[in-house]
């Protein structure tokens, strides 16, 4: 076959919706995040790290994790970013405007990070290790959007 | 002890943006055609074939078995993988496994993919954990920026140093017949002028999307020294994972544990204290330009923080002391569900001593590495040197 | 060649939805009881092997939510985008190989998060046949339609497989659907593609089941009753409209190389327990054929002969796919180990473990099991 030769495609619209179940650690994480505007993580008893999310069992201790506690709502940013190219939201299947800053926060009390949105979209005013507030918003759903997104701390 | 293993023949297709030439059945009997042509052997010397390939982005289930003429699959025992950028170093993990156990003797290890006929960033935003992740993400170079800029904060690396490993890449890809992007005259100032995708990260910073299909045929010991003049004998596999969520690993690219783990279970295996000075090629699943230079850290080819002098010093130039990616890496050819097993090809045919115009004199001793999914890491060591 | 045993097993119960249950927490559930019931702490599992689809959990890499909980951080994992009997497959291997003792395998699939009859749509060749409109249901009745005419199978004799697996699942607790159905029942329930009957179809289900294979020499140190897999067969067929559905080839030729592995030569006298990935009620007759058991699997279901078929009720009564090939080899563990209780098939030795995969099981799957 010639590069020049004309090529059919066949166009394919796939379609499915899925219903995930949040689980028993996340129903506790989002209705502490809907109800009292709270983050939970849960503590390891062998190692001590607190995770977020929530989840069964320590991947290092391999020990089930049952303590519950607060984590947050100021943070660290662990990495950032400033996202430029257009990027159709999975919740929405819209675009989501551009630029925005995005970035790994690490909760205080927390061992691990989350990724959010921050209220900065100037690559200069951003930095690792900078502080940062969960802002929530007013009417609040059980879900990660429920915090509007970070915003950055002075200093 | 295991049996000993090797690989015997590899064959790949000319990856590009869109083969829109082929479907997914041709493509992969691109590959496989060439594997078989290049030992002389035919589909039914072959005991079983293992397939890699991540099905969301095409939008099937089990296209393998669609394509089951294509491979010549009919009546073989088969199997299929589907582990994201690590695919193909699992299949060919798999493949070794396989063939040391002594169920099979001869396997063969395919990768594919058609990147251009399904949404590449609907079957990446897929990754992310659905209730976790999804919600709050900014798709694969939004997450990737985020981890370059924790190595930049860790190891003082600069955005010109990461633009070296862009030009590296593409230069030389141009010595790689099947290489996708290849660009013989870019330049850093090309790459630092580049549009800015998600700061520090450019559009050249990263890897493209391809189509493509890659088959790599593994032996076991006397079938491998009667079939191949010069087999790449497999020295060491290793796998390690990292914890659940994309936030679990503290530093990321500054300190990819799962990387760092796997990487000395296989030195170790196959008895490397020196990576740098023992090894003679890598070929390693690079993404990105700032992830080339965190992962020679990470791998023990420097200290850390100093991946950017590595390059600086040209000493992983084709020309160097250890040369990476010959072949011109992932950010020349990305058709994700074979991009794994071409770094494992491409070391093969670095110790076959067929790897042309990209050739390194002499390599005894070279590494491949998948990366993938969650931050985990594939690693095998292939040489010269029956283990 | 070293020799492979099985020390472990346990399943979930399988349930149409297991609303309350994330991935993580439903696969941890299962390793946490496999690890209670053997003994055997995580840190001394060195590898594992896990099989799910991206498309039934509607996330690219599936396994990423759950190589946490079966206990993979810096351990070798691998995921099999297959049936589950193929992750015992490549679990075996890893121990063949030398360079593992203790691998444990995994399956989950909970088919009520997705639409199912979408996600086995994307099976089928997409120039010419997704345009109509297909699922896997379509073809299973084409294929048992061509099947039965062929062999002068009545539909009765179909509705009698159905009806006996309901009522032996009575006696297994992880049934999701169970009931001391007659023939009449199953020929009255709803036709769902002509001419296959709610009851002659395994229901969705959400369900999740692992495995420990150990060494042997591991096994003998850990358990005075292992298990031992010696015979495996796997063979892949053409695609569904390229062979004559009416034929099982992949199956026969999968048995053929299981059966030679583990020296059997007179299947039905030699095996005690056969376990059957048969989704569809006829596919159970075809596998009987198939698997070389009898010639008329009508005379061998309706005269109860042996071995004894789908202890456990089979698919027909709870069938996670990808969970479907290894809850098999759970149920022929637990027969063999002389604990699967009210359904225990007496004095059993050798059982056969069977998985498939693809449209009209185009991948096919025999593992044959002994007690030590």
């Amino acid at each position: 076959m010639s590069e020049e030769s004309p090529t059919l495609r066949i166009d394919f619209l796939l379609d499915t919706e899925y219903q995930y179940a949040v689980g028993q650690y996340g129903m506790r994480f989002f209705t502490g995040l809907r109800d009292h505007a709270r983050f939970m993580g849960v503590r390891c008893p062998e190692c001590g790290r607190v995770y977020i999310p929530p989840r069964p069992v320590c991947g290092i201790c391999y020990r089930e994790l049952q303590e519950w506690i607060e984590v947050g709502p100021e943070g660290t940013i662990v990495g950032w970013t400033v996202v430029r190219i257009p990027f159709i939201d999975p919740m929405t299947g819209e675009q989501r405007p551009v630029p925005y800053g995005f970035a790994l926060i690490r909760l205080d009390g927390a061992s691990t990070s989350l990724y959010h949105f921050l209220d900065e979209a100037d690559e200069r005013k951003i930095r690792v290790g900078q502080r940062v507030r969960a802002i929530f918003r007013e009417k609040r759903e059980g879900s990660l959007r429920d915090v509007l997104y970070f915003h950055l701390l002075e200093g | 002890m295991p049996r000993r293993v090797a690989i015997i023949a590899t064959g790949q297709t000319k990856h590009a943006a869109r083969r829109l030439d082929v479907n997914i059945r041709e493509l992969i009997t691109e590959a496989v055609t060439r594997a078989l042509q290049d030992a002389d052997l035919r589909m039914r010397d072959i005991d079983a074939v293992l397939l890699g390939n991540m099905e969301p982005f095409e939008g099937f289930l089990f296209p393998e078995l669609w394509a089951v003429e294509g491979w010549g699959g009919y009546m073989k025992p088969s199997v299929k993988f589907n582990t994201g950028g690590t695919v193909g170093t699992t299949t060919a993990i798999a493949a070794y496994y396989y063939v040391a156990s002594g169920i099979y003797d001869v396997v063969m290890a395919i990768g594919f993919e058609k990147q251009s006929e399904g949404h590449t960033q609907t079957a990446i935003t897929t990754v992310g954990d659905p209730v976790w992740e999804r919600s709050v993400m900014a798709g694969a170079i939004g997450n990737f920026a985020v981890m370059a800029t924790t190595y930049m904060h860790e190891s003082g690396v600069t955005e010109e140093q990461a633009a070296k490993a862009a030009v590296k890449a593409r230069r030389n890809a141009c010595l790689n017949e099947y290489a996708h992007l290849q660009m013989p005259d870019i330049t850093v100032e090309d790459v630092l002028k580049s549009e800015m995708l998600a700061y520090p990260v450019k559009r050249l910073d990263m890897c493209p999307q391809s189509d493509g299909a890659v088959a790599v045929i593994f032996a076991e010991e006397s079938k491998a020294q009667k079939l191949a003049p010069r087999p790449a004998w497999v020295r060491a596999v290793a796998t390690a994972h990292e914890q659940q969520y994309m936030g679990d690993s503290p530093k990321r690219l500054a300190e990819m544990r799962s990387l760092v783990a796997a990487s000395r279970r296989a030195y170790q295996a196959a008895g490397i204290t020196n990576p740098r000075k023992e090894l003679d090629v890598a070929e390693i699943y690079e993404v990105a330009s700032f992830a080339e230079l965190a992962m020679y850290e990470n791998l023990g080819f420097c200290d850390r923080g100093e991946g950017g002098k590595l390059i600086d010093a040209g000493v992983t130039a084709l020309t160097g002391e250890l040369p990476v990616n010959p072949s011109g890496g992932v950010m020349s050819t990305n058709p994700i569900g074979a991009t794994a097993l071409i770094r494992v090809a491409e070391a093969a045919l670095q110790i076959m001593g067929k790897a042309g115009g990209r050739q390194v004199e002499g390599a005894r001793t070279a590494l491949a590495t998948g990366y993938g999914g969650n931050a985990w890491t594939d690693v095998i060591i292939l040489s010269r040197e029956r283990p | 060649m070293r020799r492979v045993a099985i020390i472990g097993a346990a399943q979930t119960r399988f349930e149409a939805r297991k609303a309350s249950l994330a991935y993580n927490e439903l696969v941890y559930g299962v390793v946490r009881e496999l690890l209670d019931r053997t003994g055997i702490s995580m840190r001394e599992i060195e590898s594992m092997v896990t099989a799910s689809q991206d498309a039934y959990d509607g996330k690219t890499i599936s396994s990423m939510a759950i190589n946490e909980v079966v206990g993979a951080y810096l351990k070798s994992e691998a995921k099999v985008a297959a049936d589950g009997l193929q992750a015992l497959l490549y679990g075996a291997a890893r121990i063949l190989s030398g360079e593992f003792d203790l691998t444990l395998v995994v399956a989950h699939c909970k088919e009520s998060e997705g639409q199912p009859s979408a996600i086995t749509g994307l099976m089928f060749d997409p120039f010419l046949q997704r345009p109509l409109g297909l699922e896997e249901l379509i073809a299973a009745a084409l294929q048992a339609r061509r099947y039965c005419r062929r062999r002068g199978v009545r539909p009765e004799d179909v509705a009698f497989v159905a009806a006996k697996a309901h009522c032996q699942a009575l006696k297994n607790p992880y049934a999701q659907r169970a009931g001391a159905f007659t023939v009449e029942d199953v020929l009255a329930s709803p036709i769902l593609a002509d001419p296959i009957h709610e009851l002659e179809a395994a229901p969705r289900s959400d369900g999740a089941c692992a495995v420990l294979l150990a060494s042997e020499w591991r096994a003998c140190q850990l358990t005075d009753r292992p298990v031992y897999i010696v015979g495996i067969g796997n063979c892949t067929d053409a695609y569904w409209t390229e062979r004559d559905l009416a034929e099982a080839r992949a199956l026969q030729e999968a048995a053929r190389r299981a059966y030679a592995m583990a020296g059997i030569s007179d299947p039905a006298r030699e095996i005690d327990v056969v376990e059957l990935s048969a989704r569809y009620a006829h596919e159970e007759l075809m596998a009987i054929e198939a698997l070389g058991l009898h010639t008329s699997p009508v005379e061998f279901i309706t005269q109860d002969r042996a071995p004894f078929i789908n202890p456990s009720g089979g698919p027909l009564c709870g069938n996670p796919p990808t969970v479907s090939g290894l809850v098999r080899v759970v149920e022929a563990y637990w027969q063999l180990r002389g604990e699967a209780g009210e359904r225990q098939v007496l004095g059993a030795r050798t059982a056969l473990a069977h998985g498939a995969g693809g449209i009209c099981g185009q991948n096919q799957t025999v593992v044959i099991l002994r007690r030590a």
